[in-house]
């Protein structure tokens, strides 16, 4: 006898029957007619008509009839929520009952039944399963406490908390719901010896949401949890990388530890990927995620990224993506065979991304590009049509990073049997190679506007070529402007996350979160919580780059630009709703990130960033910065740096009427950039967006992006070196002296800054103002000499000799720095400081 | 955490539905159904999110399992959570088909139940959940079973249970290897590997503790110093045969801790069979086969091919089941073969020459050579190439894996490691063994 028959009963009348069935003497026919009734449920039927009767048959010593009742009673209690209560005084019972199994069994179902009123009867018998004899009682009812929470928030948090502290070796899961302290987690890190798989996977999911005090304290629980590393389950295994990546974080980047544990996180992390497709595919999406955040770590590993011919679709793409980012010139002959190999297969997508691939190759491996342009032509020659589509789209790529170096192969590309989009592309290339060496390109652009104009069917070929050839034909310049418009740099990674987003990511390594490469609040409803951060370096980790920073120029790595793809950073920005606090608040929690965008004035401006605007200023800041650049006219004692004039730095005519003016300036230790929002269009702008990108000094000028209601705009400013001085800036006149001594006289240079109309004293009082600090001062033959120090944020130190003479308006400066670069930047403050 | 798990048929026809959480509807079954077992296209990703709720899915030959939720889930942990809920349900009822699934639904229920609470998964442990999860129900049991049942399930060793005894103490191990290699047509290894697994089966009584060795570098040397006296006699050729294992992972019977500080593999295992151990070796690893490949394309419609297989092994050992998969072009019309050894057939349903050798001895070396007419086709795009692939078992460890010892101490009962009958048994198969042409 088998139970599939259940599934198909289809008669008429059937409740009837079953309510028949279900009110019978017998033992054996009321448990069958349970069993059709929970196969009914599970295809869909509505048979909540039959609660009274099923409920009845819950009182019975046979545990498979009661546990097909509770499943029952689960699914419909919601909907009848005054029978519900009728089954309360079973399961009160239940929770009685001498056999551990059916009061576990009890407790779990019940905290099931979403019905608020049984939510009441609940406290009470759960109370006591907390303290049970029996440990499976009690991990039972730690879970429950937690569906309690989720049902009626304020009933249960007072007395759970107390009973999960008492249970929480019992039952890691519950241990989410509390705070941390160094003391909890020393006692999850001993249960997670003693835990099964999941229990160790919740451990370490909520071990990763704790910060810990200091480096110590994070180097000794990474040691703790690196043994996970070695476990057979795959999320033991990505929970312990997201606990063992975020504390890194703290650790000093340099030491042995840190090295030791790079090299411990690659083997497991490629053992992963023999693991079951699906869980490759997680792996991946996280490898991808680790291996922007620390490239180091599978740099060596490059092999076992490639494809194999039955992996799935979905892994084959991100075993791609992987390649891409680890490719090096070591092993760049590899990856191109590779590629070349991916190119013929046969996933149309597969084949597009592999193209693309060996066009980044071509751009991130400068000696490499010639290989891959002729990988690229013989592909070309394949005439499959969408390897030619890709391939000639990544040529346009390569132009733009090699400009006037391969152009000579456009010639090979044939024009007639392209496809349109290729055509268009190739006609704009041909126009532009055309502006750009007239002597020897005027043949093939005629040849190829009137092959464009006259032989071509395609409307918008044929206009696209008429508008070429009349710009070409009535103003050069015009269509120099027009069609050789500058476009960004073209970057060796044009699709990294932008590393604020990775480093939220790399907190949620082996969630949805990393799978989606999206923050939680883009794709989870309601109680977002707040953002997570990486924990910051620790304070010792700081101050030894500082004693660096005194000898050597930062030795911080230029972070690759981000170029924002259509996919990456305005994805990103869409997805910000600034409306909320709490996601402004992510701008505040950023602590490399001094500058803070100020409304001030200008329509709207004031309600758009709305209640956040007071989180992100802090308290006492606010009133001095919504004065803004008015501040000097009044001569307000904190604005008594040097304010330049603000500029315009995105035209109304650029941002559809939107104009924006601003400047940078130094107040209360931080940097400010003061922007002013005029609205010159006819609509009212809302749901305003900021955001930034980042350099050694926390911002990085060129970058900057608004959003509203109508676009996503770019702009670039300038930000004056000097509000980059720190207020630390004043060195000790001994190390002064030595310092000035020890930096090679080759690097001093001079420079005379002339008209000044100040004298000595005031000269060293408003360059103070500004956070260049006079160390000591001397008077040789009648010549006042100035001796200066001023730290960058960055921790650049730069020393400097002011020379007066007394009668002479023009002053003689000489710097002396281990960065030569910044000199000229810095004798620009001088003269600005100077002449204001 | 999951806030629901479905299984269904291929047709999309729900066979299981549990909710674990109110905030998954009905609707999100048939939200699965529409977008991605009916979809138009065939899904592209394993996760699915379908307006603002996230589907997990994994499919069994004909049936999708799927978790959902709206939550920020541990992604790994759903995915290994589905596979370990596939191997208990074979475990209890054989091959997870539609038909087995109608037939145990309520106790495909009753095991969710318990895997599986407000969405965080509990003890899947198989051999746990059969002690109380059976068809006939628990009541029959007495008090004093019960209570064993709950410590083990939440014990610190919720893998064995107290109080098993064998006449005979019995063990097996298995050492399962599977060699992967892809190959360039010139011979050149692109990226070779070996994954191995070692498969315990223990009839072992009381609650023994196991120390395991292996001729892994790291372990032998960090053990060098200590115990060089009872290995004296292997002394410096033991060294010599080590292999570095890249990365190894455990059972979670295994202490990990001890593992990491002292180097040694120590645990109490379940009764009966699991697998005790993964690794994964990229060095040094003997090839047992290799495929020297000659395509030549004669025209647009015949094609040459001449396969040499040579073995490269023991001349003692004997491989078995050795099977050569050569692909051919789709619209190939007939093709003529001829080898020395095995028997080799075309597959037209396949689109591959499959060439079957049952045993070949090591250092040796066979042939095939094949003629493939094709049919004259008006589709330009070049066939591409699949690569050949190679099935076999060898009855060594390639990675050159060894067990070096086992011991077994049960202080409580009176049998010593000696009274404990060890086996130990090497296969080494084939994974994905391919050679380009």
């Amino acid at each position: 006898m088998t139970d599939s028959k259940y599934f198909t009963t289809t008669k008429k009348g059937e409740i009837f029957e079953l309510k028949a069935e279900l009110n019978s003497d017998k033992k054996e026919k009321k448990k069958e007619a349970v069993k059709k009734v929970i196969a009914s449920m599970t295809v869909g039927k509505d048979v909540s008509a039959l609660f009274p009767d099923v409920v009845n048959c819950m009182q019975t010593d046979n545990l498979e009839l009661k546990k097909l009742v509770y499943l029952y009673l689960m699914n419909y209690a919601k909907s009848q929520p005054d029978m519900a209560i009728m089954a309360v005084n079973t399961f009160v019972k239940d929770c009685e009952d001498s056999n551990p199994l059916i009061r576990a069994l009890a407790v779990r179902t019940m905290g099931c039944i979403r019905v608020d009123k049984i939510t009441e009867y609940l406290c009470e018998p759960l109370r006591k399963c907390l303290k049970d004899e029996d440990p499976y009682v009690r991990k039972t009812a730690a879970v429950c406490v937690a569906k309690l929470h989720d049902i009626n928030a304020q009933l249960v948090v007072a007395n759970a908390v107390a009973a999960i502290s008492e249970i929480m070796d019992a039952s890691p899961n519950a241990a989410s719901v509390l705070e941390m302290n160094s003391g909890t987690i020393n006692k999850l890190l001993t249960a997670l010896n003693e835990c099964t798989e999941w229990g160790q996977v919740f451990i370490l999911d909520s071990i990763s949401n704790y910060t810990p005090k200091d480096e110590r304290e994070a180097q000794s629980i990474c040691e703790r949890v690196t043994p996970r590393l070695a476990h057979a389950n795959a999320a033991v295994v990505l929970s312990a990388v997201k606990v063992v990546m975020k504390l890194m974080e703290m650790l000093d980047t340099g030491g042995d530890y840190v090295t030791s544990l790079v090299k411990k996180l690659a083997p497991p992390l490629v053992t992963l990927l023999s693991a079951e497709p699906e869980i490759q595919y997680v792996a991946l999406r996280n490898i991808n995620l680790i291996v922007q955040k620390r490239s180091e770590i599978l740099k060596n590993e490059m092999k076992v990224f490639f494809v194999k011919y039955n992996d799935p679709i979905y892994v084959k793409l991100e075993k791609l993506d992987i390649m891409i980012r680890l490719t090096s010139q070591s092993n760049i002959a590899q990856v191109l065979a590779e590629l070349k190999e991916y190119a013929t297969e046969v996933d149309v997508d597969f084949v597009r991304k592999s193209v693309r691939a060996i066009g980044r190759c071509a751009i991130k491996v400068e000696p490499a590009a010639e290989r891959c342009v002729s990988t690229l032509l013989d592909l070309i020659q394949t005439k499959v049509n969408y390897v030619v589509q890709e391939a000639i789209v990544v040529i346009k790529d390569i132009f733009r990073k090699y400009p006037n170096k391969y152009e000579s192969i456009i010639a090979t590309l044939m024009l007639s049997d392209e496809n349109t989009q290729v055509q268009l592309q190739l006609l704009t290339a041909i126009v532009k190679l055309f502006l750009k060496r007239p002597t020897d390109t005027q043949e093939l652009v005629q040849q190829v506007l009137s092959l464009s104009t006259q032989d071509s069917d395609n409307p918008d070929l044929r206009d696209r070529g008429y508008i070429y050839w009349r710009l070409l034909s009535t103003d050069p310049a015009a269509a120099k402007e027009v069609v050789l418009a500058e476009k960004p740099l073209i970057s060796e990674e044009t699709d990294l996350i932008e590393p604020t987003l990775l480093d939220e990511l790399i907190c949620h390594i082996s969630s949805l979160a990393s799978v989606y490469h999206k923050p939680p609040n883009a794709f989870v409803e309601g109680r977002g919580g707040l953002r997570k951060v990486l924990p910051p370096k620790s304070e010792q980790a700081e101050g030894l780059v500082e004693e660096l920073g005194a000898q050597e120029p930062t030795a911080a790595p230029p972070q690759p630009t981000v170029i924002p793809g259509a996919d990456s950073l305005i994805g990103d920005l869409l997805d910000m709703d600034m409306g909320s606090g709490p996601s402004m608040m992510q701008q505040q929690m950023y602590p490399a990130q001094p500058a803070a965008p100020t409304p001030a004035g200008g329509s709207g401006g004031m309600d758009i960033f709305g209640e956040g605007l007071d989180n992100l200023l802090g308290g006492g800041s606010t009133g001095g910065d919504m004065l803004g650049g008015l501040g000097d006219i009044f001569g307000m004692p904190q604005t008594q740096s040097y304010v330049p004039p603000q500029e315009v730095w995105l035209p109304a005519s650029k941002g559809k009427g939107l104009e924006i003016t601003g400047t940078f300036a130094r107040k209360n230790n931080q940097i400010n950039m003061e922007l002013t929002f005029t609205n010159k269009a006819m609509q009212p702008m809302s749901g305003f967006a900021v955001q930034f990108n980042k350099n050694s000094f926390g911002l990085m000028p060129a970058q900057v992006a608004i959003k509203n209601n109508i676009d996503v705009f770019y702009m670039s400013t300038h930000v004056p070196l000097h509000v980059l001085f720190m207020e630390d800036g004043e060195m000790d006149k001994k190390i002064f002296l030595a310092t000035w001594k020890d930096i090679p006289s080759p690097n001093e240079v001079q420079y005379t800054i002339n008209n000044v109309p100040h004298n000595a004293d005031t000269v060293s009082s408003k360059l103070r103002n500004n956070n260049v600090f006079t160390i000591a001062k001397r008077n040789v033959e009648g010549q006042d000499m100035l001796y200066q120090s001023l730290k960058l944020t960055n921790g650049i130190w730069i020393l400097a000799e002011l020379k007066i003479q007394p009668s002479n308006p023009s002053f003689v400066l000489s710097l002396k720095a281990r960065a030569v670069d910044v000199y000229e930047a810095v004798k620009q403050v001088y003269e600005n400081i100077l002449h204001n | 955490m999951i806030g629901g798990l479905f299984i269904y048929n291929h047709k999309g026809e729900v066979l299981i539905s549990r909710v674990y959480r109110d905030d998954i509807g009905r609707n999100a079954v048939d939200a699965f159904r529409v977008n991605v077992i009916h979809a138009r296209q065939q899904v592209r990703s394993p996760v699915t999110n379908i307006a603002r709720t996230s589907f997990f899915h994994i499919k069994r030959s004909n049936i999708w399992l799927a978790a959902v939720t709206k939550q920020n889930v541990n992604a790994a942990m759903v995915f290994e959570f589905l596979h370990k809920m596939t191997d208990v349900m074979a475990a209890y009822f054989g091959k997870v088909t539609e038909e087995n699934i109608k037939n145990n639904f309520v106790l495909i229920y009753e095991i969710l139940d318990e895997i599986l609470d407000f969405g965080y998964p509990q003890n899947t442990d198989t051999g746990i959940l059969k002690t109380f999860i059976t068809q006939q129900g628990v009541k029959s049991q007495t008090k004093e079973e019960t209570s064993q049942i709950t410590s083990q399930v939440t014990g610190q060793i919720g893998w064995r249970r107290e109080g098993i005894k064998y006449r005979r103490n019995e063990l097996f191990l298995d050492v399962l290897e599977s060699v992967n290699l892809l190959m360039s047509p010139q011979g050149q290894v692109l990226s070779a590997h070996v994954a191995g697994r070692i498969v315990m089966k223990s009839y072992l009584s009381g609650m023994p503790e196991c120390k395991f060795g292996i001729n892994d570098k790291v372990l032998m040397e960090s053990k060098g110093g200590k115990s060089g006296q009872d290995e004296g006699r292997g002394g410096a050729s033991s060294t010599k045969t080590s292999i570095a294992i890249d990365d190894c992972q455990f059972h979670q019977c295994v202490k990990l801790s001890k593992f990491e500080t002292e180097h040694s593999i120590s645990f109490i295992p379940p009764d009966g069979e699991f697998e005790l151990m993964r690794y994964r070796t990229t060095k040094d690893i003997s090839l047992p086969f290799r495929i020297i490949p000659l395509v030549r394309e004669v025209g647009r419609q015949k094609m040459e091919v001449k396969i040499v297989v040579k073995s490269n092994f023991k001349p003692s050992l004997l491989a078995q089941k050795v099977e050569v998969r050569i692909p051919t072009p789709l619209n190939t019309s007939g093709v003529q073969v001829i080898c020395m050894k095995g028997k080799a057939k075309y597959k037209a349903s396949e689109n591959a020459i499959v060439w079957k050798i049952k045993r070949m001895g090591g250092m040796k070396e066979c042939q095939l050579s094949a003629e493939i007419e094709l049919l004259n086709t008006n589709d330009k795009r070049k066939w591409t190439r699949p690569p050949i692939s190679m099935n076999f078992e060898v009855p060594f460890a390639p990675s050159g894996f060894k067990v070096r010892y086992l011991k077994v101490f049960e202080p409580k009962l009176n049998y010593s490691d000696h009274d404990v009958i060890k086996w130990v048994r090497y296969i080494g198969r084939s994974g994905l063994y391919e050679t380009r042409c």
